[in-house]
């Protein structure tokens, strides 16, 4: 049975989270534009040399509490609200169900985006000198939500049998957890890209086109992001394989086989071995620098993939989209 | 397959001068190719692109009517895409060559890997460079103790910290080498070899596994025998002796419905036993909970209804009780449609007309009104059927394999299969056919989709993918790293003014650190280790102020 009433405050709480976040991503904005953070990149290529020999994460330190940086301060407290409150709508779908809050992919498109989310909250507290890259995250995390929110709903209802076991629990939250730490490296490694192409243009003393030279300047360095990246998918990449395996241990009880190349199963071992490939190209001659995170958003597009397309569009065993 | 510290691999470079190369060289130069990182990294991607065609094609293994309904809608295409295996990806030779030749590029990477680090395993640690302040971690402390002492507390300690530790000492200096994180390559190691283990197992199971399935209705059964199964697949090394044997009857199936009619629990209540004549044990089988028994695995995988009928002919001879499973085409409604066939009829001559019925079922009727029938409630709450009636051949002589669920559309288009009636009816109802032949409804049974398979090698698999996930996290949760410890005798000065307040110090101990892999954290480690090296202090404001307390060497 649904509790109705849980349920609509869960959509409120949502909908806050969505208004929350995108105020934050105002308040990044601004801080981006005029804030001082991140302003040692555009020092001498003798400076940016050696930052891109360590991995350090020290930038310039400000003196005084600008605007800019009060402005970045809330936005970083909009967002830990907007995570609370997408917690709260999570929590309160599963108890308006009685379920866990990851059956259909309304539910796995938000439990995704708070992963997103939390794995940047989790950084910023180790390096919050990394703040004002917030924008970057929260403008897809914005995004994702509107477009769930738009396309992907589906009202709280309870499972249909096939879902009803234990592995739904495992199988479902750690493949949460990577999809979301997976997303988060693509971004990482989209803006190693264009930090990338910001330098190659500096070396080359060529310039680059508008937005880069707009926004790599306060990116961290290169060095920086491609170890960043790399942390993060040699953290999700267990947490996947370890999905797919449970998928494997509850397609075994559930549809008389262990692997049969559904096309969701055919797409996590297509994305396995994308992610499998990045972190060999990563210490591979030839392949370091931007093939390797090039191949990190390859990755992220399989996940993507994955997700989308392969529920909407193409049929198969795992159609729990909850869509009519 | 290698993370890191990988020695290059990149086949040697070809002298384009030297035309003759004898047959072993260039088998070498094709294995070091193949056996190259590059390689790998290419035929891991190749495997990757060539899986995608298999997921957005339809494929044999999944839906053989979907590749039928494909060759309808692309009849110029698909027989090109056939040929090439498209419709068959997963079982097709190139997707088999891809992943053999990693698989292959795998192991030629592993062996030489495994003997290399099993060598490494013996041999102490290396010995220190022979400037540790140029490491990426370096620090100094003293000690008072003299530097064999203090040597004897900080190996202890790094022991403790399981560290492996070498000690050499060169007249009054002591070196310690320490390294620790070999956990890294073992699992990197681990995790590969789960793989190729893995991938046999996978194979191992292919041929001596099968799986077959059955319609089963309520009071019926099967044996586990490969003639008895609708569909099967079986292993090339699988014969038809070895099933298990294995009996089961569905005594009774249910399903129970959420408010809005989504199914919450499909329940296909069975009774088996492990060979004719043997104890009988009872077994409710659900979606997600198979039945398994010495091996084999009994699986729900889907239901519906079988309308039964009784069919009189105007010579007084009859059939009742005849039923034919229907399959549901909504799966909200669980309208269904399905044939009866009736090849033979008792003391009739062979060459009697045969009858044959094509139907839909629909558990909870509604007559729209125009004879039409709808279904608008899953539950079978006012069943009904509505029946299209034929005379003539059925075809089934011919000896070409029929769908159970419909007449021959061919045989009804030459005519050999003429329509003589047609009726929709509630259960009770019945029509009699210009021949007087009557055909009654009398309700419906159940019926469950029961499948049997058997993978002896599916253990294997799971325990493979299991030693590769523990083998992962190592190689990817640990590094391997270096400390190297010397311990030189301090100099002694004459006359030192301070030597009464605080004692001197005999050792000066540099410390220097090396972090093999990506090393996010091993700056810290470093410090920690450093600030507990035992019965050791920082140095002190006049030991390092004053070079005189430092061999020359080390300004």
């Amino acid at each position: 049975m649904v509790d109705s009433s849980l349920a609509s405050v869960s959509d409120s709480a949502y909908t806050f989270s969505i208004v929350i976040y995108t105020l934050a991503v105002a308040a990044f904005a601004f801080e981006y534009a005029f804030g001082r953070t991140g302003r040692i990149a555009r020092t001498s290529t003798a400076h940016r040399a050696a930052l891109e020999g360590g991995i350090s994460l020290a930038t310039e330190v400000t003196t005084g509490v600008s605007r800019a940086e009060r402005l970045g301060r809330a936005g970083l407290a909009a967002t830990v609200l907007g995570a609370v409150l997408q917690i709260v709508s999570l929590a309160l779908r599963a108890a308006a169900t009685g379920r866990v809050p990851w059956g259909n992919m309304f539910e796995f498109a938000c439990a995704v985006v708070l992963v997103v989310v939390l794995s940047w909250l989790w950084l910023v507290r180790s390096a919050p000198q990394l703040r004002h890259l917030g924008i970057f995250v929260l403008i897809p995390v914005v995004s994702i939500l509107v477009y769930a929110g738009l396309e992907l709903y589906a009202a709280a209802a309870p499972l249909v049998p096939a879902l009803r076991s234990y592995w739904l629990v495992i199988h479902v939250i750690s493949a949460v957890i990577a999809s979301g730490m997976f997303l988060f490296s693509g971004l990482l490694a989209g803006l190693y890209l264009v930090r990338h192409r910001y330098d190659r243009s500096l070396v080359d003393d060529r310039p680059a086109s508008r937005p880069v030279t707009a926004l790599a300047p306060r990116l961290p360095t290169a060095a920086v992001l491609d170890s960043l990246s790399y942390r993060v998918v040699a953290f999700a990449f267990p947490i996947w394989t370890f999905a797919v395996m449970a998928g494997a241990i509850w397609a075994e009880s559930a549809w008389g086989r262990f692997w049969g190349w559904d096309p969701k199963e055919t797409w996590a071992l297509i994305a396995w071995l994308v992610y499998a490939g990045y972190l060999h190209a990563r210490a591979t001659a030839g392949w370091k620098g931007t093939k390797a995170a090039s191949v990190n958003l390859v990755g992220a597009f399989a996940m993507t993939f994955n997700f989308l397309i392969i529920n909407l569009v193409v049929s198969g065993l795992h159609s729990y989209a909850g869509l009519t | 397959m290698a993370l890191d510290q990988r020695l290059s691999t990149a086949p040697d470079p070809v002298e384009t001068d030297r035309v003759q190369m004898g047959p072993r060289a260039l088998a070498r130069r094709w294995w070091r190719a193949l056996t190259s990182m590059r390689t790998a990294l290419v035929l891991l991607f190749l495997l990757a692109l060539a899986a995608v065609p298999g997921s957005l094609l339809p494929q044999r293994s999944l839906s053989q009517g979907k590749v039928s309904a494909y060759y309808a809608a692309h009849p110029q295409l698909a027989p090109i895409l056939d040929r090439l295996g498209a419709f068959a990806v997963f079982s097709s030779p190139w997707f088999a060559a891809i992943y053999l030749l990693l698989f292959v590029s795998l192991i030629g990477c592993i062996v030489p890997r495994t003997r290399m680090h099993l060598r490494v395993l013996r041999q102490p640690p290396p010995p220190a460079p022979s400037r540790l302040t140029r490491l990426p971690q370096s620090d100094t402390v003293e000690s008072t103790l003299r530097p064999a002492a203090a040597a004897d507390g900080i190996e202890r300690a790094l022991r403790r910290g399981r560290w492996r530790v070498a000690r050499s000492t060169t007249g009054e200096v002591v070196e310690l080498a320490a390294e620790k994180g070999y956990l890294r390559e073992v699992g990197n190691l681990a995790f590969h070899a789960a793989l190729v283990v893995l991938l046999a197992g996978v194979a191992i199971g292919k041929l001596v596994g099968y799986e077959g399935s059955i319609l089963v209705e309520e009071g019926g059964g099967f044996c586990n025998s490969l003639q008895q199964y609708d569909t099967y697949r079986n292993g090339p090394l699988v014969q038809g002796g070895d099933l298990t044997p294995l009996c089961a009857d569905l005594t009774r199936f249910s399903v129970d419905y959420e408010a809005n009619l989504t199914p919450s629990k499909f329940l296909a209540q069975i009774r088996y036993t492990r060979q004719p004549g043997g104890p009988v044990t009872s077994y409710p089988l659900e979606v997600n909970s198979p039945l398994r028994v010495d091996g084999i695995r009994l699986y729900l995988t889907g239901h519906g209804f079988s309308p039964r009928f009784t069919i009189r002919y105007p010579d007084g001879s009859q059939f009742t009780d005849l039923s034919a499973p229907f399959l549901p085409q909504d799966a909200t409604t669980l309208a269904s449609t399905g044939a009866l066939k009736l090849p033979d009829r008792p003391n009739a001559d062979p060459g009697a007309p045969q009858l044959a019925i094509e139907g839909f079922f629909a558990p909870t009727a509604a007559d729209l009104g125009d004879r039409r029938l709808v279904s608008v409630d899953p539950r079978p709450m006012n069943p009904a059927v509505a029946i299209v009636v034929y005379q003539g051949s059925i075809g089934l002589d011919s000896g070409a394999p029929q769908n159970v669920f419909q007449l021959d559309p061919q045989q009804i288009q030459r005519g050999a299969l003429k329509r003589v009636d047609a009726a929709n009816l509630l259960v009770g109802q019945s029509l009699t056919l210009p021949d007087g032949t009557t055909i009654s409804f009398d309700g419906y049974k159940q019926w469950a989709a029961l499948q049997v398979s058997h993978d002896p090698a599916q253990w294997s698999v799971l325990g493979a993918a299991v030693t590769a996930l523990l083998g992962l996290m190592c190689s990817l949760g640990v590094r391997r790293r270096r400390v190297w410890v010397r311990l030189r005798p301090a100099l002694q000065r004459t006359g030192d003014p301070g030597a009464g307040s605080v004692a001197r110090p005999r050792t000066v101990i540099d410390v220097g650190g090396l972090a093999r892999a990506d090393s996010g954290r091993f700056g810290g480690e470093f410090e920690a280790l450093v600030a507990g090296l035992p019965k050791t202090r920082r140095i002190l404001e006049d030991t390092t102020r004053s070079g005189a307390t430092f061999p020359a060497e080390r300004t």
